[in-house]
């Protein structure tokens, strides 16, 4: 039987089990979106501005390790996605992007709703597409499941031309896919396991870094095996959080910028780091030639052989599937007949402990003004450390890092790559239409939350209960943080004038709003949104402290052990 | 330093401006590109030259490793090689500089292959210092227009850069 190009394409996305796509019509996809009417398998998310759309299947991806599918118009519709695809990229997460293009023959003339699609995405997108022939959309599609997902994961998008989706031919969905271009290495090489493993054994100050290749990659379990049997210290990139319980009491916390002060001695001193799917990228070891300047061993794990050796020379990589090669790792180890030395590294862990007694995460919460770090402590404590936890970009990002303590991977969903303000709500709705059970929050600030707050629309009509938690210092904070700390306080355009009441603002979207301006009331004002509206979005406006700033802090520029202290001050 | 990199890639609309855009998005540089289909027409080969650390070169096989059309990466400078650039130049030969050209053709084996009672056009073969020395040797006010492909490269022996 012969299909059209939008039948196909509704088939192909049936064929992955697509249970949501992420979208906003027009034009180039109407026959697309016709499909979409005449069946109810897959169900249509339509948001209020297509970067939603691109965050809102991003997150969904992120949370529950399914696909996220989103789908938007040509031109603007393609333009307003780019942040949304680029943040994905950015952070490796696999996504399929369906895009309309003008008809073939229109192609190059400059068409109403026309742009290069290809070329606006190509540096943005793990790879990109633009189908031709109707013939080949059903491997196109397939193929762009297969590659978001492989090897190191990323987005990919597929540009379909109008008359496309009108062509018909015979439809058959390829069972696998082979590209004598493509074949990303899973397993580790055992050279180099076996030389790792050497390492292990000898190390005397050994630190395990893990970041969001382990949650990617779903190997979670594996690393609190390695953890456990050896031992050893662990700390996580922003995006690794919750890739290791930060209640275990292994767990030295998040390592960087706004790094705990043991978590970036460690990383400093230790003389073998165990990277686990991580990049070492600046946010994270600071100064190159600072950190270098330090002798230590590492090892390196990663499915992107170019994420090894880019900014720090590495003693053994390793290429494959973390899961995989964490797996083998721990098999050795466990067969292995020595040991990491005990008395180096109950030394080691003397000195971790001196570190950790400096609690660099303290902050005095007093009686007038609501501390942000409060707020989130409470926001644990309320939901029982177990909720998905949405952040925008910003100060409130830092501190929702900080204390909200994740111990299960996929729960703290944030853009770490490319700092994406406006994030938040979107992914907050993906995140519960991927986990309709959980308790989804958004911690977020006043100014990242305006660049979506669109989407408050979306969550009402899909009736989706998130609870916003609004930091409100009345500043860019970050930003005022940095004006403040290395450019004289001169608070250039930092300050947010003319807020709007969000409180009215959730009630005109049909929300139950709420402003919280006293510590006293933090408490009871969480467990009222989580108990009596817990089935309503609730906007929550906290008025915090707007001289709070987040510590410890690596300068850009300066080196992980070179930190600002909230007791130096 | 400088390296030749040949790369195998799916004959493909648009893989050629993603390895260009990968250049350019990186900040490595592109000191010449050539391409053009293979014996077997679904493959392209690409020769690229380039300089950097060792660190960068690396880092570039990597990348160009990445990207999904791109099937084989071979760093040819490091074993022997042979690479070749061809250069077609049109000189002005009139008078006595029409022996004078015939004859530094002839020195650097270069053949005339459109001649008209004004010019030359001279096709030289060489890796890129002798086309070069052949600029340099000539009078720049005979030198109408030149065109030079950029280098191709090939391993030495046994050394193949097939799929
Ligand atoms: C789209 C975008 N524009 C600009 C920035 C730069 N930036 C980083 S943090 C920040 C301030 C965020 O303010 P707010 O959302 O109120 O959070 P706070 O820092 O006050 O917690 C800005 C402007 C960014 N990350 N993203």
């Amino acid at each position: 039987m012969q299909l059209t190009g939008a039948e196909i394409v509704i088939r192909c996305l049936q064929e992955e089990n697509v249970d949501y796509v992420f979208g906003y019509p027009g034009g180039s996809v109407l026959y697309i979106y016709d499909e979409l009417f005449k069946q109810d398998k897959i169900k249509h998310v339509l948001v209020r501005h297509e970067q939603a759309a691109v965050h809102a299947a991003d997150a969904y991806s992120r949370s529950s390790n399914k696909m996220g599918v989103c789908m938007v118009t040509s031109g603007p519709g393609v333009t307003n996605a780019v942040t949304g695809i680029a943040t994905a990229y950015m952070d490796s997460i696999p996504m399929v992007v369906l895009t309309g293009q003008v008809p073939t023959h229109y192609i190059g003339e400059d068409a109403f709703q026309e742009c290069d699609t290809v070329g606006i995405t190509r540096p943005c997108v793990k790879h990109n597409f633009l189908v031709k022939d109707v013939r080949d959309l059903a491997v196109t599609l397939k193929k762009a499941f297969y590659l978001a997902k492989t090897g190191r994961p990323g987005p990919v998008l597929v540009d379909i031309p109008k008359d496309i989706t009108t062509h018909k031919c015979a439809f058959e969905y390829p069972k696998s896919i082979e590209m004598r271009s493509y074949n990303p290495v899973v397993k580790g090489h055992p050279g180099q396991i076996k030389k790792a493993v050497q390492l292990i054994l000898d190390a005397k100050r050994p630190l395990i870094y893990a970041g969001g290749g382990v949650i990617l990659s779903n190997s979670s379990s594996g690393l609190i095996k390695l953890a456990h049997l050896l031992g050893f210290p662990v700390t996580n990139t922003l995006m690794g959080l919750g890739g290791y319980p930060s209640t275990d009491g292994q767990f030295l916390g998040m390592l960087g910028m706004h790094g705990t002060y043991e978590a970036n001695m460690a990383m400093q001193t230790a003389d073998l780091i165990v990277a686990v799917g991580a990049r070492f990228d600046d946010r994270v070891i600071g100064n190159q030639v600072h950190f270098a300047s330090v002798p230590r061993k590492i090892i390196h794990i990663d499915i992107d052989p170019s994420s090894i050796s880019k900014r720090v020379k590495v003693e053994v990589p390793i290429v494959g599937d973390v899961g995989e090669v964490l797996e083998e790792l721990c098999k050795q180890l466990s067969a292995h007949k020595d040991k990491p030395e005990p008395k180096a590294l109950a030394a080691w862990w003397k000195d971790i402990d001196a570190w950790r007694s400096k609690k660099s995460l303290k902050y005095k919460q007093g009686k007038e003004i609501i501390m942000p770090q409060y707020v989130v402590e409470k926001l644990y404590e309320i939901t029982g450390g177990d909720a998905f936890i949405t952040s925008d970009v910003g100060q409130h990002q830092m501190w929702a890092a900080q204390y909200y303590k994740f111990d299960k991977p996929r729960r703290w969903i944030n853009s770490g790559g490319l700092g994406t303000m406006g994030v938040g709500l979107p992914y907050a709705m993906g995140v519960k239409l991927a986990n309709p059970k959980a308790t989804v929050a958004c911690i977020t600030g006043e100014g990242s939350i305006q660049m979506n707050i669109q989407e408050l629309s979306t969550a009402k009509q899909f009736r989706l209960p998130i609870k916003i938690i609004n930091l409100n210092n009345r500043y860019l904070g970050m930003v005022r943080q940095w004006q403040e700390m290395f450019h004289g306080n001169r608070y250039a355009e930092s300050y947010v004038d003319a807020l709007p009441d969000f409180v009215k603002l959730a009630e005109a979207y049909g929300h139950v709003g709420m402003k919280i301006e006293r510590p006293a009331d933090v408490e009871p004002a969480l467990r009222e949104a989580f108990t009596k509206h817990k089935n309503d979005l609730v906007f929550m406006d906290f008025m915090t402290d707007q001289t709070a700033n987040v510590y410890p802090m690596v300068a850009a520029g300066k080196g992980l052990s070179e930190m600002i202290l909230a007791e130096d001050l | 330093m400088r390296h030749i990199i040949s790369i195998l890639l799916e004959n493909e609309a648009g893989a050629l401006s993603r390895v260009c855009g990968l250049f350019s998005a990186r900040g490595y540089n592109i000191e010449s590109l050539t391409v053009a289909p293979t014996e077997d027409p679904s493959l392209s080969r690409m020769t690229i030259v380039t300089t950097g650390s060792d660190a960068i070169i690396e880092q570039i096989t990597k990348q160009l490793n990445k990207l999904i059309e791109v099937v084989k990466v071979v760093d040819l400078s490091e074993a022997p090689h042979i690479e070749r650039e061809l250069m077609l130049v049109k000189v002005r030969a009139v008078g006595k500089d029409r022996e004078e050209m015939k004859r530094i053709a002839d020195i650097f084996r270069g053949r005339i292959i459109d001649v008209t009672e004004t010019a030359y056009v001279i096709e030289l073969t060489g890796n890129g210092s002798k086309l070069d020395a052949f600029i340099e040797a000539t009078d720049r006010s005979l030198i109408l227009e030149t065109v030079r492909t950029g280098v191709s490269g090939i391993g030495r022996g046994d050394r193949i850069l097939k799929v």
